[in-house]
């Protein structure tokens, strides 16, 4: 059907409304689960212990080597196999959150190790275990430094949550399908959804910049 | 893990690793060179070049890839563009990627010492002699890595393709899920030539930024 037609978007914007409230909710659940998830796994991954390194290892180059679109299938598809059932959006925020919680346990991990051995050292010798100094010294001041980066990653979350359409999610992209499955208008809609993302987007990245200047390390 | 159905259906996805890699191949050219030209419009001191390429940045890393296909894709027949499944591919991919390769491109040619820069202009050459044959060639080595980094992300976003029904891996995979039901199976046989392509191109950069040290 050639030409545009505007109009459909002030009928139908209910819907892209409605998809945009699910992508936020999905978005927020995956964000958090990547963050709580990269703890360990970067942990794991500077473990002194052989046993703990190298399967944490094999797993993080497998899901970075890998499409997120192919795990979202092994999760949504794959996970019935061994009789875990899991609605659309649990799996999509498994996915999601699994994934960048791959790439978010790298950004910490590079983080974690750049904190100076000094304070490794001071804290140990002022008396605090491992798992005290790491949880009370190293991992604040790790985590901050990279927060610029784990920002990036979480950008790139909210952008690729679009593939959970695919596995039936009812965000923001399937919501723009189901408008078009009724006016046959795909450029409208797919551009509207594009526009809303570009706008969450904006709005994300003004929030994680106020979140970066509090947590800035003063030099 | 049925190992019989994997090799039995190796061959279909051996076929769709090679349509991945053409499908990468070709959006990576496309997107270097938009990415150079974006880069350096947005380098331009002329306003008309500079604006249009940080729009051209901005929305484009700004949205989903997703959803720039699907309007290529789906949405290009309403504005009089008809792409079959894998040029809508490349093109949506190429521009996309290029968006991100601009920035890269732009970081390595800021990284040139400015001096290098003013020696060449004070030795009378022309702005545009001094960007092709003095700036470029010593960006060129600094941004292999950066562009290294977009390549193997592309190779990955490259799966979105199939959404748009290209017939490469993770269609594949999903079709062969479809008819199998063994999504394990299907997994790990695209998981395998996935780790395989992005090892390949990984050491091939590798390679690529060792051969091009900038000598300081």
């Amino acid at each position: 059907m050639p030409g545009l037609k505007l109009s459909v978007l002030i009928e139908y914007y209910p819907i892209l409304l409605e998809g945009l409230l699910w992508t936020c909710i999905l978005c927020a659940a995956s964000i958090a689960l990547s963050l709580v998830g990269g703890v360990p796994l970067a942990l794991a991954g500077i473990s002194r212990n052989r046993l703990v390194r190298w399967p944490f290892g094999f797993f993080v180059w497998l899901f970075r080597g890998t499409p997120l679109l192919l795990q979202l299938f092994l999760i949504y598809f794959g996970l019935p196999q061994i009789g875990i059932y899991l609605s659309p959006m649990v799996s999509g925020i498994l996915g999601l959150g699994i994934h960048y919680a791959v790439y978010n346990s790298d950004v910490m991990r590079a983080g974690i190790v750049a904190v100076e051995r000094g304070q490794h050292e001071a804290s140990r010798s002022l008396g605090l275990s491992r798992t005290q100094s790491m949880r009370k010294v190293i991992l604040p001041q790790a985590l901050s430094s990279v927060t610029p980066a784990l920002g990036n990653n979480l950008i790139a979350l909210l952008k690729e949550s679009a593939l959970v359409s695919i596995i039936t999610v009812p965000e923001l992209t399937l919501s723009a399908q189901r408008a078009i499955s009724e006016t046959f208008r795909p450029f409208e809609f797919y551009f509207a959804a594009g526009a809303i993302y570009y706008g969450i987007n904006y709005f994300l990245e003004l929030g994680l910049k106020r979140v970066e200047m509090k947590t800035a390390l003063s030099r | 893990m049925d190992y019989d159905l994997m090799a039995r259906v190796f061959v279909y996805f051996a076929k769709a690793a090679w349509v991945t890699v053409q499908v990468s191949l070709l959006s990576v050219c496309l997107g270097l060179g938009l990415g150079l030209a974006a880069a350096l419009c947005k380098l331009s001191p002329n306003r008309w070049l500079q604006i249009p390429a940080r729009i051209y940045v901005s929305v484009f890393r700004g949205t989903p890839c997703l959803i720039q296909l699907f309007v290529i894709y789906f949405g290009g027949p309403q504005i009089g563009l008809q792409l079959e499944p894998f040029a809508a591919g490349v093109l949506g991919l190429g521009i996309n990627i290029g968006a991100y390769m601009t920035e890269s491109i732009r970081g390595a040619i800021l990284a040139v010492d400015r001096g290098q820069t003013e020696a060449s202009r004070s030795l009378g050459l022309s702005k545009g002699q001094t960007i092709r044959r003095v700036i470029l060639p010593q960006a060129a080595c600094l941004m292999i890595r950066p562009l290294g980094v977009n390549t193997i992300a592309l190779i990955k976003g490259s799966s979105l393709v199939s959404a748009i029904s290209v017939l490469e891996l993770t269609y594949t995979a999903y079709r062969y899920i479809s008819s199998t039901y063994r999504p394990f199976e299907m997994f790990m046989l695209s998981a395998m030539f996935y780790l395989l392509i992005i090892t390949v191109a990984s050491f091939l950069i590798q390679k690529l930024d060792q051969r091009f040290v900038l000598q300081q």
